[in-house]
């Protein structure tokens, strides 16, 4: 259940996964129409060919900063194309005629779409998100706190997981075929299957009730201590830990795997090199894109992750207040927070393709 | 003379794993002898799958993917470097012996500069001291004939050009002093005109430095002009072993026999060259990124005739047959075919123009669908051109296999089920099914052993004679053109160099390109590169 | 390929994949209470008449279990089969077409992905009524685009095979080339694809579920029964680690086939490598 992301896949190998550019028209660099237009494409040609670098990291960044307009296009203009009525929605079935005409007025419904989503889009940049239909409440400023819990959650589920799972990772390879690295193997199999909520409540049987050494709900308030937040967080930590590992472990065992059997691993080899120097001085350079990728790739599904978890633990997150939201179909907070999630997924991706780029010495050191 | 390296009865095996199938061992070198003395070169040589490279890496007691060495003795100075432990072959590896890859793109780390990765080995080793080496990395880039020497260290892989790395690769070799280089099929993947400096360079920097080596490669001219002794090698078996001269002056095995003469079948050109079944005129083609692949391209083939068109890769060669079967249209200039112009694009063209025009393609492998059998193969241009069903299909195909030397038998098999010679040759039979006027060949037998290669020569021949078919027939092997052409094409950096009849284009006076391209060519003769080279000498000291 | 080839892991993946589709077709028959009748008291230990216990509402938790992997497996199959065939034919039309109609599909393929599938399918459920086909198109549109990403990946990879070209030259027709050249050479990477697919399927409806945005009471369904039962787990009763017990189990299963069909699938394409 990997959400792999959106910039992946075919913009990416241009960069990093093909062979070095050769021939002189540095066939390498983004076969993309430029951003700036016709006017300005001799400009952009020659900055692609003397500053490749720059001009991928930018071409990157504008592409996510379209992307995520796109997005927010299609999180308010799509739901407009859906059937179902708001209004109606917001009443029940039961409601009068006079009643849903006067809730469209009062909910702004009655305005075109087009003008409602660029006032939505104004105040979404200025963090202004309107307000609640269901509290009457500013959405941003419920938002506020949530998003400062959810990635107080995810920053620790982040923290504990990098490592081991790069850690396990490397493990693995060099038992490659042998049994620690099977067992991780099935292991990490099984640990994909699981659904984030059976983690959460198996974790919460026997950790919280049975043992009682956790606490459950894992509810925070301002009042707390550091050192108390943290032991509630405890178990929604270890469950999203536990989700994200074995993915990232198995990512990242093939991103070393690969760089192993390559030809220049074989030349270290041959040229009568320890292990240790082979792996620090040949295989970690070039290991080093892959994983950070692997690992941006993860955090950004961390970061839906926690949904369900918030969920499970009743955690006062952003995940749990957009699925209340849902239930009782408040679509401002809805839409606020969709927007919100998929911006940390689209910089995330974004980071991970920016750091392969960063990583790749061919994009480096230009010709 | 004491033996530097003295294999004794080799015996390597490997597990594969075929799908669905429980793994199989396959013996990939049996008894296997032969001894190399201080300064000397021992050429093997044989066809691809004849376990000429792993017999090499045994040279430094290691396997390549899953290989094992498991039996026989590799005695280096007396000493059996089989039975020494991981420290011990660190010992070895890449002091006393080294190796040069046959890719050096890959085998270069991307994320070291090369003077890091040549002088490596020799300061791991406690050889030298930082400057000694980085002294000899400078002198072997001299010796190497780098461009720029003092700086080349500071340059990344990916910014030299391949027959550069394949000398930077050769120096990393040669820096620690070792006494003995493996060089696995080190100029195998350069263009012609590169492949001939980086052998002299090569040939000079070990004579320059009284290093052993072994030499490993397919091509039976290449390793005559650098080895002093020369194994023949076939399935992992020793066909024949002797001096240099003694196994291409007088060989004494069928095998080797063959090796060395091959292609030397020669037709005569035909008379007249007039008539014009396919014409080229001012053809300018490039890609949709605004990369110009062709410029300003003319030439035309009469019927029943070969037009061999050479060229070393990047020269057009292979974009000017796509340009002519409409895959890539070209932006200037027109091909009539049989008087009439041809649609530019693919699309606009009816299925009898297409029919006229089949194509072989130089990997039989990937040119043929692996889940059809090669009755489907050879018989879907016999259904979709001509509508056969049925028993009169397969009587065709029949009939097909029979002209291409196949019989019946082979009807159910699956391309996973042929040999390579086998392969080309169902394609052969594909491209004939629809009874076409003229065949595009890009390079149909250079991915094949030269024996295989030879009988599909004789057979694209053949069918000439019997069907009056025409060849454009893609090619970087001379002797090719030699053996089987009318008229000739040279092209170099999307241009035609030169065209005419062959006897006209293959003989003086030439132009700069040509002459450097011919004069390239290995040709089975020992001394043939020092008299390459001496010529090369005086007309450099003449101008 | 031969029975005795494939390893023991696959063949337990086979027989628990087995044992739930059985229990999904015979459910009546199988199941010894009815899928909404209250039976007993609520949340019943397990053992006696009630072999897995009772649920917060009194229902026999073995019954409701064995209807619920007719619910979970229908729609989480009709989804994934939905998606496939989506995902397939947008993927391989872009990949023979090429040019503009490759761009568009791709570019708005790059959109949705760029939304988190959990967020994407909360905001989209959210506005639209509760039907059981509007969630299985839902599930089936989202995952669209993953297949259409790797099947466009895998028909490009064929597609500039040599073979396919020689169908181009011939004059063969797009069909022709998609069901005749390409699609027998891509089947076993995308049999494998689906099982992942299917997977994933199952771990999302049961997700939705959990959350209350899935399968509808009273209607029984894995996810939904863990949503039900979850209350009792501060009171140390597992009615609802049951359910998710079942989802795991039928997921790894899946996981199992699925990773035998890769491994196979690599050492087709004569890969030594890593096995």
């Amino acid at each position: 259940m990997m959400e792999s992301g959106p910039m992946t896949g075919p913009v990416l190998t241009d960069g990093t996964a093909g062979e070095p550019p050769r021939s002189a028209d540095l066939s390498g660099v983004p076969a993309k129409p430029n951003p700036t237009g016709e006017i300005g494409g001799t400009f952009w040609r020659r900055f692609v060919f003397r500053r490749p670098l720059a001009a991928l990291i930018l071409q990157r960044l504008g592409l996510s900063v379209g992307l995520l307009f796109a997005v927010s296009l299609m999180i308010f203009g799509g739901i407009e194309a859906l059937p179902g009525d708001f209004a109606t929605t917001y009443l029940g079935q039961s409601a009068t005629p006079q009643a849903v005409e006067n809730i469209r007025k009062d909910l702004g419904l009655d305005r075109p779409w087009s003008e409602r989503y660029l006032n939505w889009l104004g105040g979404a940049v200025k963090g202004d998100f309107g307000t609640s239909w269901a509290s009457k409440n500013s959405v941003s400023e419920q938002i506020g706190k949530r998003l400062g819990n959810s990635l107080f959650l995810a920053f620790f589920a982040a923290l504990i997981s990098v490592p081991l799972a790069v850690g396990l990772g490397m493990l693995a390879v060099q038992f490659r075929n042998r049994m620690p690295d099977k067992i991780i193997n099935v292991i990490s199999l099984a640990a994909i299957s699981l659904p984030e909520f059976f983690i959460g409540y198996l974790l919460i049987m026997f950790f919280a009730v049975q043992w009682g050494v956790a606490t459950f709900p894992a509810t925070v308030y301002d009042s707390m201590s550091f050192t108390e937040r943290l032991s509630a967080i405890a178990l929604p930590v270890a469950t999203l830990v536990l989700v994200v590992l074995a993915h990232m472990m198995r990512m990242t065992r093939a991103a070393i795997l690969n760089v192993m059997s390559s030809a220049y691993v074989e030349t270290a080899e041959l040229k009568g090199l320890g292990t240790f120097r082979i792996i620090a001085r040949h295989a970690a350079p070039n290991a080093v894109a892959p994983v950070i990728n692997v690992i941006a790739l993860n955090l950004a599904y961390l970061v839906v992750g926690v949904v369900v978890v918030e969920v499970v633990f009743v955690y006062p997150g952003m995940g749990q207040y957009m699925v209340d939201a849902v239930t009782v179909r408040d679509m401002p907070v809805v839409q606020a927070c969709g927007l919100i999630f998929a911006a940390f997924y689209i910089f995330l991706n974004m980071a991970a393709d920016i750091l392969a780029i960063l990583a790749n010495p061919r994009l480096r050191h230009p010709r | 003379m004491p033996e530097l390296l003295s294999v004794k009865n080799l015996k390597i095996e490997a597990t594969s794993y075929p799908p669905g199938e429980p793994p199989k061992v396959v013996t990939l070198v049996e008894g296997v002898s032969f001894d190399l003395q201080k300064g000397k070169v021992l050429g093997l040589i044989g066809e691809s799958g004849a376990g000429k490279s792993t017999i090499g890496l045994s040279a430094l007691a290691y396997g390549r993917g899953g290989c094992r060495i498991i039996g026989g003795e590799v005695l280096l100075n007396g000493r059996d470097i089989l039975k020494l432990d991981r420290s011990g072959i660190n010992t070895v590896r890449g002091a006393q012996v080294c190796y040069v890859a046959q890719s050096a793109a890959a085998a270069f780390n991307p994320a070291h500069k090369l003077g890091d990765q040549v002088i490596e080995a020799s300061l791991r080793h406690g050889l030298m001291s930082r400057d000694e080496a980085k002294q000899r990395a400078l002198y072997l880039f001299r010796v190497l004939g780098l461009p720029n020497p003092e700086t080349f260290g500071d340059r990344y892989p990916h910014q030299v050009s391949g027959g550069q790395l394949q000398r930077a690769m050769t120096a990393m070799a040669l820096c620690p002093n070792p006494e003995l280089i493996v060089f696995d099929e080190p100029t195998t993947a350069l263009d012609v005109t590169t492949q001939i400096d980086v052998l002299a360079a090569i040939k000079h920097a070990i004579e320059e430095t009284h290093t052993a080596a072994l030499y490993i490669t397919h091509d039976l001219a290449v390793v005559a002009q650098i080895s002093d002794d020369i194994m023949v090698l076939r399935h992992g078996k020793t066909v024949e072993y002797g001096t240099t001269k003694q196994v291409i002056e007088a060989p004494k095995e069928d095998y080797t026999r063959a090796l060395v003469s091959v292609r030397q079948a020669k037709r005569d050109e035909a008379a007249d060259q007039s008539g014009a079944l396919l014409k080229i005129e001012h053809v300018h083609a490039g890609y949709a990124n605004g990369f110009k692949v062709l410029h300003d391209v003319s030439m035309h083939l009469p019927k029943g005739q070969t037009l061999a068109i050479v060229g070393e890769s990047g020269s057009g060669k292979s974009t000017l047959a796509r340009v002519i079967t409409g895959l890539l249209p070209p932006s200037e200039g027109r091909i009539t075919f049989d008087g009439k112009e041809l649609p530019k694009a693919l699309k606009g063209r009816t299925n009898d123009e297409l029919r006229r025009i089949q194509m072989i393609y130089q990997m039989a492998d990937t040119a043929m669908n692996p889940r059809q059998t090669v009755r489907d193969i050879i018989g879907r241009p016999l259904s979709f051109y001509f509508g056969m069903h049925g028993a009169r299909k397969t009587e065709r195909v029949k009939e097909l296999l029979d002209q291409i030397e196949m019989g019946p038998r082979f009807l159910d098999r699956y391309p996973a089920e042929l040999s390579g010679g086998q392969k080309q040759r169902v394609a052969i039979a594909r491209a004939l099914a629809a009874r076409p006027e003229l065949i595009l060949c890009d390079e149909p037998t250079s991915a094949l052993d030269p024996l295989v290669a030879e009988g599909i020569l004789n057979l694209l021949l053949r069918l000439q004679e019997e069907t009056a078919v025409s060849y454009v027939f893609i090619t970087h092997d001379i002797a090719i053109v030699r053996a089987i052409a009318d008229s000739v094409a040279v092209m170099h950096r999307g241009r035609l160099v030169r065209f005419g009849p062959k006897s006209k284009v293959l003989s003086p006076p030439f132009d700069d390109y040509t002459d450097l391209l011919l004069k390239s060519v290995p040709e089975m003769e020992i001394g043939w590169l020092e008299k390459v080279l001496r010529t090369r000498r005086m007309e450099s000291a003449g101008n | 390929m031969n029975l005795r080839s494939i390893p023991l892991s696959a063949w337990i993946g086979i027989a628990g994949i087995a044992i739930a589709i059985l229990c999904a077709i015979f459910a009546p028959a199988i199941a010894p209470y009815g899928e909404r009748d209250v039976v007993g008291d609520i949340w019943l230990p397990a053992g006696g008449d009630f072999l897995l216990g009772t649920d917060n509402l009194g229902r026999d938790l073995l019954s409701r279990l064995i209807y619920g992997a007719r619910t979970t497996i229908f729609v989480a199959l009709a989804a994934t089969v939905l998606s496939f065939s989506l995902g397939m034919i947008l993927s391989f039309a872009a990949a023979v077409m090429g040019g503009f109609v490759d761009q568009l599909f791709s570019r708005f393929n790059d959109l949705m992905m760029a939304i988190p599938t959990l967020i994407f399918a909360l905001v989209v459920l959210a506005v639209l009524p509760q039907h059981l086909w509007i969630l299985i198109l839902v599930m089936a549109v989202l995952d669209s685009t993953r297949v259409f990403r790797i099947g466009r990946a895998v028909a490009l990879d064929v597609a500039v095979m040599e073979f396919v070209e020689a169908a181009r030259l011939r004059g063969e027709g797009s069909l022709w080339i998609i069901f005749r050249e390409i699609l027998p050479n891509t089947l076993s990477p995308l049999l494998a694809e689906f099982g992942l697919r299917f997977a994933f399927s199952i771990l999302f409806l049961s997700t939705l579920s959990f959350l209350g945005l899935g399968v509808q009471p009273p209607a029984a369904d894995w996810g939904g029964m863990v949503k039900d039962n979850k209350d009792g787990i501060i009171f140390g009763i597992s009615a609802a680690l049951v359910p998710g017990a079942a989802i795991a189990t039928l997921a790894i299963c899946v996981n199992l086939v699925v990773d035998w069909l890769m491994k196979r699938t690599s050492s087709l394409k004569g890969g030594r490598g890593d096995a």
